[in-house]
């Protein structure tokens, strides 16, 4: 499908120019500028965007008078959006001939699925940004909830169990699910291989709560009934995080293209050493990336904490004795269990989960910076 | 599941590589990383079965979770329905939108906008389901819940919009919602770094022939990140299947199974039962509640085995080369 | 370029680990570890970490009590799980809690297993009424403060049966109120708990009539047309959220929502701490339990002047004779102070409890001196 339309450009060649094989009319003229003619300039699409915006916003604004209700914002953006794609595509259609215009209405689409994500991303940041701030102060930094009742206290517990204990899950996840990964990329053939890879697409199906459940069970066996300890949390979140990594560092792995590969086989480097210095590089940034996801997977994770590594309103550094709080879960017990001076709960929960994802957007951050300076300088 | 390009590898040479001690010891290792993953695996099974037989064989009038002639069947069917139900929405609704954005930051935006905004989409994933819960129930069902008002009024006569609409706005649908988001960040950024390793030369190839961007894009960029953005989206409902928090804290549950997506009796998923159900479960209503889990796993093992098949029939366009 | 982002990487890299470092070698929280030298010498002689786990309901009041008595004890730490009723009964019974929060208390045929592993086989256990809550029927409606309800209009509101708030059977009871021709959103508890189960005992009992299904900690499905949401938080933000919305939830979290009067005999009480626990006085103990065990048959028909029929007993559970004498001493302790009158005062001031009549105090006294 796609070779039979090229095909005809392919031959057209440079003579008849224009680029465009559904208006061949366009270059018979005597010099036109084959760049220019019949092509929207390129502020067109940004006036199309702001008629569409006016015309809606004239629409609601109507609507708004006759029915008496409030200004429907939500309703305008929408409409801009549909009224946006449609013009746009007739626009260019008249002008550009079809397939220029779809180029635009895809364009236009996906341009807008962007925007799409970002509605609920600016949402979610204004309600926990707003509500977070109340209590985003240094006391959140240094004091536990040990003998607070009401107002006061802070996170400390909860920001030190979350990175002890994500830590440990990841020191677990990050090995065991790159050399899988590279297992099957590299290694992998037959059976084995295929029972791998299908498992560990079962395995992102275990709900978060079942590998609490099993972590609790697996440490109860050795420590005995009622055993809550941060290492049990750890194991939890690192069976929830274990197949992200495969999966994403599989994924990447994949794409590195066979003929570094084979260059380095060429020259003689052992493979173990290829994959080290040639394969692994080549895909770190996406590794890094989906190591990053997996974190950002499991540190947020409320139910399976709750049950492997407890509640504590103590400080606790040990994740090899006693419980062992975490910010999710400090989160949720502000918000369920809200005293007569439920405002000072809500403001704690609001602001432990700013200060969460204040933590993964550093991770982020820092992992991002990691894979540039490690990563080789490709074409893009 | 080795692609056939690395196969090619292991057979181009005219003779067996030596293996040498690095190699063995590499090659040892990462196979004892995946035997671990397999044990791992095999372990939390074994504790999911072990603890779901008292529930399948004690009789049922034994079980205080069960209402009164009910089994276990009876009573998780409705959260298998659920469960795949919301999952399903939430998969519909965010995959399209993912491969869009992955699309806009790889091949749209400038490429230095292009990293500061997969940045932002990355913050989503940031986001712990505590506060999806909260912003979905608190945030989001209030605004959405005059549209389905009005979708109840208009559409009625569409089953999925069936009135009566929820007075509080915390449907599936508003669930399916906030699944959507939660797995969106997943599925885009997997789908991203699948796009952006497209061979540069396939490319500027399309281009070269006077294809448009779309035409460009359509012709190398999506076939060749077909089996990668499957993988994104199965990631992304494994997550989505087994979301506990979000969902128990959104929706507005009971036992029934419907497809109407705007009233306030939905059906529940198999993680938000668990998870409202626990804490207050004792005796065998736990076991009850495990065998619920193990159902979900074995959902997760057939809809992975059906993506499994779809992408091994479509072969020829994935892998490396 | 290169070298500039090398660079920028280590530094932050160095950053992130001197800040990682810094936090964690920094001693403890600022909060932590200061009390140790001056609180009282008689008092401190108690060390050890006290276990305990169960009912949510009971969290805010664990938080107040654990804070007091761990500020008369410093070298005391105790840990109470609020996992949820089930699992702290679970965990106490395989002996992996020194002492339950439970939002009932051991059934019949459960205390007969005679499984417990902390506690010395055949002595019993000790259940303790230490915190009562009166559960609020609360509502929003613009304008209406307040409703006077009798039992059998509130089970057809639950029971979706009365489905406006301009319904006769409201507006007979309320002549004053301004009642809107509003749809009824009933909104319940999505999860197992103590408080439906309280809540859907009072219908039964009171209107058996409308409401026909069994007290039961979870919605019955039979009831359609109701909202679901998780925990007391989360009934309380719906009905906040939505117009025209009734739920019922812990008093203390009623804050700015119209609250219903119930009826009770021939007059309308509203619900207070007083009449809470006038309700558990005016009730019966259940019958063959042991010595330390003061478990209580609610009689929510009960017409006596002045009860709120409406409450939740959360009970404190532990053994009557530990295997661990240690424990038993910390647990006789710490229950001492709970249902001491000090104990029921800190707890009211921030869970908004019910304080427990010093009857209950003094055989609840009585039990705890069983410890051993």
């Amino acid at each position: 499908m796609a070779q039979t339309e090229t095909a005809p450009l392919q031959r057209s060649g440079p003579a008849s120019g224009s680029g465009q094989g559904s208006k061949p009319g366009t270059g018979s003229g005597a010099m036109p500028n084959v760049y220019a003619s019949g092509r929207l300039g390129k502020s067109v699409p940004w006036i199309v965007l702001g008629a569409s915006l006016l015309v809606s916003i004239a629409i609601f604004a109507l609507v708004q008078v006759a029915s008496g209700g409030g200004f429907n914002v939500a309703g305008a953006v929408v409409l801009t959006g549909v009224l946006n794609g449609v013009a746009i595509y007739l626009t260019a259609l008249l002008v550009e001939g079809g397939r220029q215009a779809k180029d635009r209405l895809v364009t236009t689409l996906v341009s807008s699925a962007f925007i799409i994500a970002l509605a609920p991303l600016v949402s979610l940041f204004i309600t926990v940004l707003s509500r977070g701030t109340a209590r985003f102060d240094v006391q959140l930094f240094t004091e536990s909830m040990r003998n607070v009742v009401g107002e006061g206290g802070g996170a400390l517990h909860a920001i030190v169990g979350t990175l002890i204990m994500t830590g440990i899950a990841a020191l677990i996840s990050v090995p065991i699910g790159l050399l899988t990964s590279i297992y099957l990329v590299e290694y992998g053939r037959g059976a084995l291989a295929r029972a791998i890879t299908f498992f560990v697409d079962v395995m992102t199906g275990i709900p978060s709560i079942v590998a609490g459940l099993f972590a609790y069970a697996l440490f109860a066996i050795f420590f005995g009934p009622g055993i809550r300890l941060g290492i049990a949390g750890a194991v939890a979140l690192s069976v929830l995080m274990i197949p992200v990594v495969v999966r994403s560092s599989e994924e990447m792995l994949r794409l590195v293209p066979n003929e570094l590969r084979e260059a380095a086989f060429a020259l003689g480097v052992p493979k173990w050493l290829t994959i080290l210095k040639v394969v692994l590089p080549t895909s770190i940034a996406g590794i890094t990336t989906g190591v990053m996801l997996a974190i950002a997977r499991v540190i947020g994770e409320t139910a399976p904490l709750l049950v492997a590594a407890g509640f504590t309103a103590n400080m606790n550094y040990n994740p090899f004795d006693g419980r062992m709080q975490s910010l999710p879960v400090f989160v949720y017990s502000s918000y369920v269990s809200q005293g007569t001076d439920a405002q000072a709960y809500l403001d704690r929960a609001w602001a432990a989960a700013l200060t969460l994802i204040l933590i993964v957007m550093a991770l982020n951050l820092i992992a991002r910076l990691v894979a540039r300076a490690f990563s080789p300088k490709l074409g893009r | 599941m080795s692609s056939p390009a690395v196969a090619r590898t292991e057979s181009a040479p005219p003779s067996k590589p030596v293996q040498r001690l690095g190699d063995r010891i590499f090659s040892g290792s990462t196979l004892t990383a995946g035997a671990l993953i397999l044990a791992t695996l095999a372990a939390v099974a074994a504790f999911l079965v072990l603890q779901s037989v008292p529930a399948l064989t004690e009789n049922p009038e034994d079980i205080s979770i069960f209402t009164s002639g009910e089994t276990f069947w009876t009573y998780v069917w409705p959260l298998i329905f659920g469960t795949l139900w919301a999952s399903a929405l939430a998969l519909v609704m965010a995959v399209p939108v993912a491969i869009g954005i992955a699309l806009f930051i790889s091949h749209y935006a400038p490429r230095r906008l292009a990293q500061g905004l997969g940045y932002v989409v990355d913050l989503l994933a940031a986001v712990p389901s505590v506060v999806f819960g909260l912003w979905g129930a608190n945030t989001l069902a209030p605004l959405v819940q005059p549209f389905y008002l009005w979708l109840t009024e208009n559409l009625g006569w569409i089953p999925l919009f069936a009135p009566p609409a929820s007075g509080t706005g915390r449907t599936i649908l508003t669930a399916a919602v906030v699944l959507a988001v939660m797995i969106l960040p997943i599925i885009t950024a997997l789908s991203r770094e699948v796009f952006l390793q497209t061979p540069v030369l396939h490319e500027e190839a399309a281009l070269a022939l006077g294809a448009t961007r779309w035409e460009m894009i359509r012709m190398t960029v999506l076939p060749f990140g077909r089996a990668g953005v499957v993988s994104a989206a199965m990631l992304g409902l494994g997550r989505a299947l087994g979301e506990t928090m979000a969902v128990a804290m959104v929706l507005s549950s009971s036992g029934i199974i419907s497809f109407a997506l705007l009233t306030s009796s939905n059906p529940s998923t198999i993680a938000a039962n668990i998870a409202l159900s626990f804490p207050e479960a004792y005796g065998l209503n736990v076991n009850v509640l495990i065998a619920t889990g193990l159902m979900l796993f074995a959902i997760t093992l057939a809809v992975n085995a059906i993506a499994r098949y779809i992408i091994n029939r479509r072969k020829e366009f994935s892998g490396a080369n | 370029m290169d070298t500039i982002f090398v660079k920028f990487t280590k530094f932050g890299r160095v950053a992130a680990v001197a800040a990682l470092a810094a936090l964690t070698l920094t001693s403890c929280a600022a909060n932590e570890g200061q009390a140790a030298g001056g609180t009282d010498s008689a008092a401190s002689e108690l060390t050890g970490t006290l276990v305990g786990g169960g009912a949510s309901s009971q969290q805010s009041a664990q938080e107040a009590w654990v804070a007091a008595f761990q500020g008369m004890h410093a070298d005391v730490t105790v840990e109470y799980d609020p996992a949820g009723s089930g699992a702290g009964r679970d965990t106490f019974i395989a002996g992996g809690s020194a002492f339950a929060g439970s939002d009932r208390a051991f059934r019949d045929e459960e205390l007969a297993e005679d499984n417990f592993a902390a506690c010395v086989p055949g002595t019993g256990l000790v259940e303790l009424p230490a915190y009562i809550s009166p559960i609020a029927v609360v509502f929003n409606l613009d304008g209406v403060d307040s409703l006077d309800l009798d039992p059998a209009t509130i089970a057809g509101i639950f029971a979706g049966t009365i489905t406006k708030w301009n319904d006769d059977a409201i507006v007979s009871q309320n002549p004053d109120a301004q009642l809107p021709d509003q749809a009824i959103t009933p909104v319940h508890r999505a999860d197992d708990s103590g408080t439906t189960e309280n809540f859907t005992d009072y219908l039964n009992v009171t209107a058996p009539d409308v409401w026909s299904w069994e007290a039961d900690g979870v919605w019955p499905d039979a009831v359609t047309g109701g909202e679901a949401a998780q925990q007391t938080s989360g009934v309380i933000d719906a009905v906040t959220t939505g117009t025209g919305t009734i739920g019922y939830a812990d008093a203390s979290r009623a804050g700015e929502l119209g609250t219903v009067s119930v009826k009770v005999g021939e007059e309308y009480v509203p619900y207070s701490a007083e009449a809470a626990a006038a309700i558990v006085d005016a009730s019966p103990a259940a019958e063959g339990r042991g010595e330390g065990d003061l478990a209580i048959e609610l009689d929510r028909a009960s017409t006596a002047a002045g009860v709120y029929p409406i409450v939740l007993i959360s009970y404190l559970i532990g053994c009557t004779e530990y295997e661990d004498a240690e424990s038993a001493k910390l647990v006789k302790e710490y229950f001492s102070y709970i249902v001491s009158e000090e104990g029921q005062q800190v707890s009211a001031e921030a869970a908004g409890s019910a304080p427990i009549s010093s009857d209950i105090a003094e055989k609840s006294a009585a039990a705890i001196e069983l410890i051993k």
